[in-house]
């Protein structure tokens, strides 16, 4: 009954929602306010040079910055290090060492005195992109998040010692969920007796990520686990230790999955579409990996903080509170995603290291295989 | 989108560095004490749990032990007892035994020295009686030979006896 009601009243103000927001469409004034939020999330969504906590335009009509610069490092002809204060948010020019550079779209490119930026056909900036190794908001943010796991775990490791096997501190909420790990990611998964040799991995990578994607909540608003390059990081580490691990039954599942089930010529021609698929197979499974971590928590961030740019285009008092509601239920569901992404990479890692791992004889599976086909 | 243009190479070049230098960290001196530990621990109280059982059935085991040889005690008692019994019994039978044969062996000493006696007393009764009767009969013999006549009468007689004969 309770349920029902529910119900209806979240359709109802659905509709009033769709209302209100086709009647705001019609206003043309609310064009700049939206390309704002719009510039506003894609500058959030991306990595920055500096750490800023928030800005806003003054009574002067200035825009002040609340943060702290971080070090801009390029490899340019030699190395070139400097502050990224020089840059002054984007809206000024870098000079050093006689070399001028510019931040475009959150990109550094070299450019003359003048800052000219030289585009194609299609908009894309021409200008020579230095190699870049600046340590951005997201490097910060990896950074702050490997001092705290190393200081919380390692806290934890010495508490064992101490307390004659029992944990104690704060540390202690963290040992159900390694046990977790332990107990029902990685043994099942890998088998007993191989598991040890990937836990540290799984366990750092678990909570890597269910740190940064909590920090990523937080209102520092730093969108790591939602970076392609950090992702992409994380999900070529999961293939080089799932190929380089490697045992000789999972080579042999690759480049020879029907066994001795067939003679050698019956098997030719179906290994020339499944060996291809096999090999294809090994680059897939990581690169889900790094897609699904991305585009989740990417597409959290968007959402999140759309209904939150809702808030300032209704102005209004039924649109307003109810994108607020929206944006606090997302919220809540982003923790869970938080804590969900985090489970699924270490999941997934674990069982592409548990085919690495294995090397019972599984004959009678193939034969099952082969009635499929 | 331009997914590949927003990647970052120095981003890439951070986490990784980063994350495989925090992996080893945390490997060292984190994870592995840590797995140790609650390995440890579970090994532990696995062990403490089996000794727990293990002593309870030992425990179960003396308390068998005791009951049997608390039984075994009992018959052995009752055996002594029985034996002592028997050894009494058998004792009292031989003295018996032994008691009715010296009596039954005193009896036949008994009865032959009364024989002995009574034929020594008999035979001794004899003589008595024969010499007794020799006196008598030397008493009689002299008076009746004292006088002649008398003598004469009884030669006569005893020789008419002989004639006789």
């Amino acid at each position: 009954m309770q349920r029902k009601m529910t119900v209806k009243t979240i359709t109802l103000l659905l509709c009033l929602v769709s209302f209100v927001s086709f009647g705001e469409n019609k206003d043309a004034a609310k064009g700049d306010k939206k390309t704002e939020i719009k510039e506003y999330i894609q500058h959030h969504l991306k990595d920055s040079y500096d750490f800023s906590l928030t800005s806003y335009t003054n009574d002067a009509g200035e825009k002040v910055h609340w943060g702290f610069p971080l070090p801009v490092i390029l490899w340019d002809n030699g190395l070139k290090v400097f502050s990224s204060s020089k840059f002054h948010h984007g809206e000024t020019l870098a000079e050093v060492d006689g070399n001028y550079y510019k931040q475009y779209h959150g990109k550094i490119y070299k450019t003359d005195a003048q800052g000219t930026i030289n585009y194609d056909e299609e908009h894309h900036p021409t200008n020579v992109k230095p190699l870049d190794f600046s340590i951005t908001k997201s490097v910060v943010m990896i950074i702050i998040t490997g001092l705290l796991m190393f200081l919380l775990f390692r806290g934890l490791a010495k508490s064992y010692a101490n307390n004659g096997g029992i944990a104690k501190g704060f540390g202690r909420f963290f040992e159900p969920i390694v046990l977790y790990i332990r107990d029902d990611i990685a043994i099942p998964n890998i088998g007993e007796k191989k598991y040890m040799k990937y836990m540290p991995f799984l366990l750092t990578v678990f909570f890597f990520i269910w740190f940064l994607n909590i920090f990523g909540l937080t209102p520092l608003g730093v969108n790591v686990t939602g970076n392609l390059a950090v992702t992409a990081s994380l999900a070529i580490l999961t293939f080089l230790l799932t190929n380089l691990t490697g045992t000789k039954d999972y080579w042999k599942h690759i480049f020879d999955p029907l066994g001795d089930s067939m003679p050698w010529y019956a098997k030719i021609p179906l290994y020339i579409i499944l060996i291809p698929i096999e090999v294809l197979g090994i680059f897939i499974k990581p690169f889900s990996l790094l897609i699904r971590l991305y585009a989740n928590m990417q597409a959290g961030h968007i959402v999140l903080m759309s209904l939150i740019g809702l808030m300032f285009i209704f102005k209004s008092w039924i649109g307003s509170p109810l994108s607020f509601g929206l944006a606090f239920a997302i919220s809540l569901i982003e923790i869970l995603v938080a804590l969900l992404q985090a489970y699924i990479f270490t999941m997934l890692s674990a069982l592409y290291f548990g085919f690495a791992a294995e090397t019972h004889d599984h004959a009678e599976e193939h034969d099952g295989e082969v009635q499929h086909l | 989108m331009n997914l590949l243009e927003d990647f970052s190479i120095g981003l890439f070049f951070w986490q990784t560095l980063l994350f495989v230098l925090l992996v080893l960290l945390l490997k060292k001196y984190a994870w592995k004490p840590m797995l140790n530990a609650v390995n440890d621990r579970e090994e532990g109280i696995k062990n403490a749990l089996d000794s727990a059982e293990k002593a309870k059935r030992e425990m179960e085991n003396l308390q068998a032990d005791n009951q049997k040889l608390l039984k075994e005690a009992r018959a052995e008692r009752e055996a002594m007892l029985k034996e002592a019994r028997d050894i009494k019994n058998k004792m009292i039978e031989d003295a018996k035994d032994q008691a009715k044969e010296e009596a039954g062996k005193l009896v036949a000493q008994a009865q032959a020295s009364i024989e002995t006696e009574k034929k020594a007393a008999i035979a001794e009764l004899k003589s008595q009686v024969a010499n007794l009767s020799i006196e008598i009969a030397e008493k009689v013999v002299r008076e009746e030979l004292s006088n002649k006549d008398k003598q004469i009468k009884l030669v006569e007689s005893m020789l008419g006896e002989a004639t006789l004969n």
